[in-house]
């Protein structure tokens, strides 16, 4: 056949995709169960951040069997608690969906026989999606940890919020004012939130992604208002 | 390859794979591949994963190409190569999600962006659209290891100067700079973990190349 005419380019071209769309496909089907596990250990030592434990993929695992195991629920917009696996909720889905609709996952850790609340949270950056988890003491108000997560922040900015100096910021700040109403915690410009129960230093360069991460708390935390108050 | 009768290893095969090493560097005589020779060289470790990455998909694109060499309609050749270097890039993608993901993480998008990598689809233009499979294995490996010993020895450098450690994959991070340096008042040079610093680390080895091989000067 000519090489170089039209019928064989055409049939070269269409055998080609083929053969890679399905040697792709055969790969990606093979290795899914294993990269699903990966980007569970990698939750897992994340919720185990917001809690002071830190772990590696060898051990995440086990420490989270240790601290949390199966202590987690669903809570619905009115506090009740509704069936299915916390660990399973993707957030992603549910902070689409108006506030009354969601659910909500709450994990409960135990260390040194003091209770914690994990609440996962997420929202948008400046480039794409902010993610964390923010762990509660026993009295459902003041902050123990928190950490969070980012798909592309600029480094050295927005990328900060990833950082240790940022997150240590939050444990001690209380989520509910004096009266018991709901104040999340703010990100505010200036060193003078150091003193306020209730605002933490934004990252200076890093607005966009700083308020996002206000809008985050605020979005997020609220919905758990009415399981907190209780 | 059978119907060569030159040895496997003969003295003009050995130099498809040394030749990239030294006086035909893809980086620093070439100039191709600097993007990523600057994202990923902050630390050792993605380095080293990177370079491997970068010489799997250019061996095996480079070998693939070459066998399809005397099939592939003219007029698609460019497409065809990309079709080619595009599925390496994701297989490898795929993998290192499976059983380096945290190295994956590390890399993020500059996996991805192998596939624009000049060395890869400029190998396989100049060298396995022309050649037998044997060769162009052996040119993809020169040329994978040219790009990777330069990229080892950025990060090696600015991480040893800028963080202080050294991360290799299946070891871990070790500390080279001893702790009684800090204490008389040593500090890590931060700015070697910046973009810039690698491409001044770039512009040094080129330096040091070129005084030391005068060919690689232009003459005026």
């Amino acid at each position: 056949m000519d090489r170089q005419g039209n019928t064989y380019t055409f049939i070269y071209a269409s055998v080609l995709v083929v053969v890679v769309a399905a040697l792709l496909a055969f790969v990606s089907q093979t290795l899914k169960p294993i990269q699903q596990k990966n980007i569970e250990v990698a939750k897992k030592i994340d919720i185990l951040k917001s809690v002071n434990v830190a772990s590696t993929p060898k051990d995440a695992v086990e420490k989270y069997e240790e601290y949390i195991g199966n202590n987690s629920f669903i809570l619905n917009y009115e506090g009740k608690k509704v069936e299915g696996d916390a660990f399973t909720v993707n957030l992603e889905k549910e902070v689409k969906k108006p506030p009354k609709d969601r659910l909500y996952p709450m994990y409960i850790c135990t260390i040194d026989g003091s209770k914690k609340f994990i609440i996962p949270v997420r929202g948008k950056g400046l480039w794409g999606p902010i993610w964390g988890y923010i762990s509660l003491n026993d009295d459902k108000k003041t902050i123990f940890g928190a950490t969070f997560g980012h798909k592309g922040e600029t480094p050295g900015l927005g990328a900060e919020i990833a950082k240790a100096p940022f997150q240590k910021q939050f444990s001690g700040k209380t989520i509910f004012d004096d009266n018991g109403k709901f104040t999340s915690v703010l990100v505010e410009k200036g060193q003078n939130s150091s003193g306020n129960p209730h605002a933490v230093d934004a990252i200076s360069g890093g607005t966009i992604t700083s308020k996002g991460v206000q809008a985050m708390l605020q979005d997020c935390l609220s919905g758990y208002v009415n399981f907190l108050k209780e | 390859m059978s119907e060569d009768k030159e040895p496997l290893f003969s003295a003009k095969n050995l130099k498809l794979i040394t030749a990239p090493l030294g006086a035909q560097n893809p980086i620093t005589v070439q100039v191709l591949g600097i993007c990523s020779a600057l994202a990923v060289t902050a630390k050792l470790e993605p380095a080293i994963v990177m370079s491997i990455s970068v010489m799997f998909v250019v061996v095996f694109s480079n070998f693939i190409i070459s066998l399809l060499r005397n099939t592939i309609p003219t007029r698609i050749r460019i497409i065809v190569q990309l079709v080619v270097v595009a599925a390496l890039v994701i297989l490898v993608d795929q993998i290192l999600k499976a059983y380096a993901y945290e190295v994956s993480l590390q890399l993020s998008v500059f996996v991805g962006l192998i596939i624009t990598n000049c060395i890869i689809m400029g190998r396989l233009e100049a060298f396995a659209l022309a050649n037998k499979p044997w060769q162009s294995v052996l040119d993809g490996i020169g040329n994978g290891a040219g790009y990777g010993i330069i990229l080892v020895i950025i990060a090696f450098f600015r991480e040893v100067l800028g963080s202080g450690t050294i991360t290799l994959p299946a070891v871990g991070t070790l500390h080279v700079i001893p702790q009684i340096f800090y204490d008389w008042g040593y500090q890590n040079n931060g700015l070697m973990i910046l973009p810039p610093m690698a491409l001044i680390t770039v512009g040094i080895i080129i330096w040091v190349q070129r005084a030391r091989n005068n060919d690689l000067i232009e003459t005026k």
